[in-house]
């Protein structure tokens, strides 16, 4: 597969974690969107829309009657979410390799304003490409950003893959790796909620492309 | 007199002092100017390294986590490098930052085209939301980078070796009017102040001066139309306010002579003021060829100013 006929194996992919993350790890509810202590999740990984509307329905971040209207001129929800459109979203995204500098970014100021709000950053293997989540990986890992975490959904997206898996590429930069089997929820509950004092830190979210 | 870059470095330090919201991040570029204030605001003076796209996607995290970023390093680097992240990351988050860029078109010739930028404010032009300052003078440059750390909204402060003499007297947002004639209409933008001044000396023109060039001040300019005849003299690509002239005087026929710098690459290194020459923008240039512009008026034309022009004026020439 390459460019397009990625879009819906992009979203099946993502589903599990999403789930996991808005059930048992992050600090948020569609009361707290606007609380200045909440956990921040950025979906970088844009192309994955249909699952994260489907978990923000479920859980009650958005209305369920919008999804019908997927994509279409009158709806809040696109295949590329709107942060201005959809209350709880906390950035656009689309373009690859954009959320994760910002997330960067959230991180450092929530650090200068004394706020101990966790930042998640879900990602794609395929968007790793991305040399500017490069130039993200590197510097925070080199300031031991710990209230960030990026979760990077492996499904053999990345033309020329990760030799010796996506996970190398962060540990070298300092930062706290895990790889687990992205369906799992257990597991996945488990390294997204581990310790990593001084170290941001990277869960590598595997899922079996066929 | 010190440089407006200068200006910037120590006004910034004193706003981080004083202003909790404040956050400058840069990407080595003045990182050294800046370590007094980072020793004293570690979490709030943010070196990245030699990362510009991560230098914008940064500050836009800084922006939606509550603080006002200052990005700061050369134009090219600023502006041209990360522009995708200027457009997503600023623009369509919809969070605003002040990106402070140093070099202007060519300030530091000597190092070549890979650190000339004339081409920034026409690249911001294609984005919406923007105000522009382009000032002329340390001054005026400390006073726009005030009032932008202060507001919310994305703000451009283009910082130039290159300044007049003296600063003028200005009203946030509006073009200062600097002569008043009846033979044309001469806008000078920035730190081309002086050397209109100097080429228009004894015609018979009103001058116009800009430090803010975006929103455009269409208003004065069509108070204080006497003649239909426009000429710009901008810092930066030639022709890059044309557009907004012409929606200011849409229902105005009108003529626009675009001064600025040449979109050829010279492949020149040398001084600025070489290549302020070569561009055509030093005084003497400029007296010629504005001269030779308002010399060759088609005749007959009436000037009606409908609307928004305070005076009303009807003149034929």
């Amino acid at each position: 597969m390459s460019g397009d006929e990625k879009h819906d194996h992009s979203a099946a992919s993502t589903l599990d974690v999403l789930w996991v993350l808005y059930d048992q790890v992050l600090r948020i509810s569609p009361d707290s969107v606007a609380d200045d202590d909440r956990d921040r999740f950025l979906l970088s990984k844009g192309h994955a829309p249909k699952a994260f509307y489907a978990v923000l329905a479920a859980k009650g971040f958005i209305d369920p009657a919008e999804l019908p209207g997927f994509g279409t001129f009158g709806s809040i929800l696109g295949h590329h979410p709107d942060r201005n459109l959809i209350t709880g979203v906390e950035i656009s995204s689309g373009s690859l390799g954009h959320g994760l500098p910002i997330g960067v970014g959230v991180a450092l100021g929530l650090r200068a304003r004394g706020k101990t709000s966790r930042v998640f950053v879900l990602v794609g293997d395929g968007e790793l490409d991305e040399g500017s989540n490069h130039e993200a990986i590197a510097f925070a890992g080199a300031v031991g950003l710990d209230r960030l975490a990026v979760i990077a959904v492996d499904n053999s997206s990345s033309t020329y893959g990760w030799s010796g898996g996506v996970e190398t590429r962060f540990s070298r930069e300092g930062w706290s790796a895990a790889r687990v089997n992205g369906r799992d929820h257990q597991a996945l509950a488990q390294a997204l909620s581990a310790a990593h004092p001084g170290v941001p830190r990277l869960v590598v979210a595997v899922i079996d492309p066929s | 007199m010190d440089t407006m870059r200068d200006r910037f470095m120590r006004v910034t330090s004193e706003l981080l002092d004083s202003d909790p919201r404040v956050a400058v991040v840069l990407a080595d570029i003045g990182a050294s100017n800046f370590e007094p204030a980072r020793q004293r605001h570690p979490d709030r003076v943010i070196n990245l390294g030699i990362r510009e796209q991560l230098l914008i996607g940064v500050t836009s995290g800084l922006a939606l986590s509550g603080l006002r970023p200052v990005a700061h390093t050369f134009a090219p680097f600023l502006v041209e490098r990360p522009f995708e992240q200027i457009k997503l990351d600023i623009v369509h988050q919809g969070v605003g930052a002040v990106l402070v860029s140093a070099g202007g078109s060519f300030d530091y010739p000597f190092y070549g085209r890979t650190h000339q930028a004339p081409g920034d404010v026409a690249l911001l032009d294609t984005l919406p939301g923007w105000t522009v300052h382009v000032p002329g003078h340390p001054d005026e440059a400390e006073a726009q980078l005030r009032a932008a750390v202060t507001a919310d909204g994305p703000v451009y402060l283009r910082l130039s070796l290159p300044a007049n003499a003296a600063p003028f007297p200005a009203r946030p947002g509006e073009l200062t009017v600097l002569r008043i004639g009846s033979a044309g209409t001469v806008l000078a933008v920035g730190p081309m102040a002086d050397a209109v001044l100097a080429a228009t000396a004894g015609l018979d023109v009103t001058v116009l001066y800009a430090t803010t060039i975006r929103p455009f001040d269409a208003h004065t300019l069509r108070a204080t139309l006497s003649h239909p005849d426009v000429v710009l003299v901008e810092p930066y690509l030639t022709g890059t306010s044309v557009p907004v002239v012409a929606e200011a005087l849409r229902d105005i026929p009108h003529r626009v002579l675009a001064l600025g710098v040449g979109r050829q690459e010279l492949r020149r290194y040398g001084t600025p003021a070489e290549h302020i020459t070569a561009h055509g923008l030093d005084a003497v240039s400029l007296r010629a060829r504005i001269a030779d512009f308002l010399s060759a008026k088609p005749p007959g034309r009436a000037l009606r100013v409908p609307d928004g022009g305070a005076p009303s004026l009807t003149r034929t020439c």
